[in-house]
């Protein structure tokens, strides 16, 4: 069983309704991603595990235990800020000795147990130091270890890193993940960077609009994405409209708008929808040098605008089933206007 | 440009001038020698200053203005405190009635209030005359306490409460152990603006002042009418310099840009 589930759980704030039937499923000392547009609910869905937001309906399942009502002081669960939250008028030591007062440690233990997790975020030398007199990654790291030093049960962590340069970003996810796997805590992480989401989760929720649309490995997420709002978040820029028409074992026959053919190899799951989308990435698709023609997943079209992207060209093709963003190499350009013919491989679409 | 800078200087030295000569005659007055108010004063004599220990009443109404001023100050804190976390932390219906309710003692002109106050308390209820001039001295002054404390608690971001409240701390323990020691500054300056306000307070006062009961400026005001000796500046710089040192304590504790933002 799941160490923490999420059933049906709905927000509103007023008659904004923020999260509607969410579910969620986390197992022990796996760290989970919560990625999404912004107001999609992530921040909501992280401050009600946390117990700062009440549901609506539906419940939360904790360790076996109904957590719904619980108080957030008695859930023992460790909470890191976008914004560090720490105290400001304590010192680096006592920030982070304040979870262990509230549990009445011995003073002694209290000293060791801040030290030892001081030592690991690297800040031994820091303890007598006020907040003031830190960086920005100093005190993010402060603000872990106060979340840590606690043994909490569950570490929530609501964008981190999003006040930090993107080097210190980089440096900061892989502590956090390596302290994270070293301690065995189960944590859910709060971001709408991808990169910095893929790097460091075991499962990725993508989250649209209060519902969660898929929940995977960063892989799976990454590759086969399984819907249409998924598979655009993670750079499927095309989304062709496809008529299933035989099912074969090495993949599907799907007919186009315009009557043309495409092959494509994976069924993502939809080997029994008549309709679907085959989402392809701009990069994925080539465009083939005249009288290299293929028989199947082809589509003529004619060069628009193109921009220069450093790797290489993108340019907007107009087909006869519409307008689709391709990449093409930066060694030549194709001028507006031109006549090309686009090939999609057919183990790159992706059916949604 | 620069003809209007220097248009401005004369027009600031000006006010300055008008605001600063009163003040200065009555420094003057305060330690002459001269029977009565005077300037330029003759002579240099602390018998004024003196003088004001031997008008008991001066002596006994100033104990009265103390107590009330710091009895009803911490009153005010009391209430004013929570109800400006309330008002600052919670969302619910009728807050911004609430709101104005706490602010309209600086909205209604003093002696309406304290008419209505003497018309209310002391005639309708027969309230104690010491008694109706602590709760009409709380309720003035009550908007500047939650005017101030609020301002310190919207500086204070909530997220650093979640913070504690994540670590295991109840709300009661949040407020008293984070929250309070970071706006200790804002009571500061809530508590010696409230009592000053208080302590010079003369529209309020002079309705709920009855025998034996009086304030220290009511009864400045009626020493005034029979004597004209300068006693009475000289106790307006004690009180003045008075003032001045609390506003001293705020400049140091916050800055009075505290107040001007
Ligand atoms: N306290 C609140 N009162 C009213 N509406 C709120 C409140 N907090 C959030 N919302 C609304 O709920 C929705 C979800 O907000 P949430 O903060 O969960 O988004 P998010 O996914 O964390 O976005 P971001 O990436 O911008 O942080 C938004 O439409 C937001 O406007
Ligand atoms: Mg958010």
């Amino acid at each position: 069983m799941a160490l923490l589930s999420l059933k049906d759980i709905s927000v509103a704030y007023g008659k904004n309704v923020v999260l509607k039937n969410l579910n969620l499923d986390v197992e022990k000392g796996e760290l989970v991603s919560l990625l999404g547009p912004s107001g999609c609910g992530k921040t909501t869905t992280l401050r009600l595990i946390g117990g700062f937001v009440e549901a609506k309906n539906g419940r939360f399942v904790f360790n076996g235990k109904d957590y719904t009502k619980i108080p957030v002081h008695k859930r023992n669960f460790g909470f890191v800020f976008q914004n560090y939250a720490l105290f400001p008028h304590l010192t680096v030591f006592d920030n982070v000795a304040f979870g262990l007062k509230q549990r009445n440690i011995p003073k002694n233990e209290i000293k060791k147990r801040v030290m030892e997790i001081l030592e690991t975020v690297g800040l031994k030398d820091y303890a007598d130091r006020s907040p003031r007199e830190l960086s920005g990654g100093q005190k993010q790291r402060v603000a872990l270890a106060r979340a840590l030093v606690i043994q909490p049960d569950l570490l929530l962590l609501d964008e981190p890193l999003s006040n930090l340069d993107a080097k210190l970003r980089v440096k900061m996810r892989l502590e956090i993940r390596k302290i994270q796997q070293e301690y065995n805590i189960t944590a859910i992480y709060v971001t709408h960077d991808q990169e910095e989401c893929f790097s460091i989760s075991d499962r990725v929720a993508v989250m649209n609009n209060g519902v969660i649309e898929q929940l995977d490995t960063p892989q799976k997420i990454y590759n086969l994405p399984r819907t249409e709002f998924v598979a655009n978040f993670v750079g499927f820029e095309n989304f062709i409209e496809l008529e299933l028409e035989a099912k074969k074992i090495d993949g599907g026959f799907y007919k186009l708008k315009n009557s043309q053919r495409f092959k494509v190899t994976h069924f993502n799951g939809r080997e029994d929808e008549r309709y679907v989308k085959g989402a392809i990435r701009p990069e994925e698709i080539d465009i083939l040098n005249e009288g290299g023609e293929k028989e199947t997943n082809t589509l003529k079209g004619i060069i628009g605008i193109s921009t220069f992207l450093g790797k290489h060209y993108q340019y907007v093709v107009e087909t006869e089933v519409g307008r689709l963003l391709v990449n093409g190499s930066a060694h030549k350009r194709y001028v507006k206007g031109e006549r090309v013919t686009l090939y999609f491989p057919e183990d790159k679409i992706v059916l949604v | 440009m620069k003809g209007k800078g220097k248009f401005l200087t004369l027009f600031a030295l000006l006010v300055y001038f008008f605001l600063i000569i009163p003040l200065i005659i009555i420094t003057g007055a305060a330690f002459g020698t001269d029977e009565f108010l005077k300037f330029p004063p003759r002579g240099f004599s602390l018998k004024w200053l003196a003088n004001i220990f031997k008008v008991e009443m001066f002596v006994r109404t100033f104990k009265i203005s103390l107590e009330i001023a710091v009895l009803g100050t911490v009153l005010a804190l009391l209430v004013g405190i929570p109800a400006a976390y309330g008002l600052s932390r919670y969302d619910f219906v009728g807050k911004n009635f609430l709101q104005g309710f706490f602010l309209s003692p600086v909205l209604v002109p003093g002696i309406v209030f304290g008419f209505s106050l003497l018309n209310f308390l002391v005639i309708k209820y027969e309230m104690p005359v010491y008694t109706s001039l602590l709760v009409g001295h709380t309720v003035i002054i009550m908007p500047y306490i939650i005017r101030v404390i609020s301002s310190s608690l919207e500086n204070f971001d909530y997220s650093i409460e979640e913070a504690a409240i994540s670590l295991g701390a109840s709300k009661l323990k949040t407020f008293f152990v984070i929250v309070l020691p970071n706006i200790a500054s804002g009571v500061i300056a809530a508590f010696i603006l409230a009592f000053i306000n208080s302590f010079n307070n003369v529209p309020v006062s002079i309705f709920l002042t009855g025998p034996g009961i009086s304030t220290l400026p009511i009864q400045m005001m009626s020493y005034v009418e029979y004597y004209f000796d300068p006693t009475i500046a000289a106790l307006s710089v004690v009180l003045m310099a008075m003032t001045i040192i609390l506003m001293f304590i705020i400049e140091k504790t916050l800055g009075l840009s505290y107040f001007t933002k």
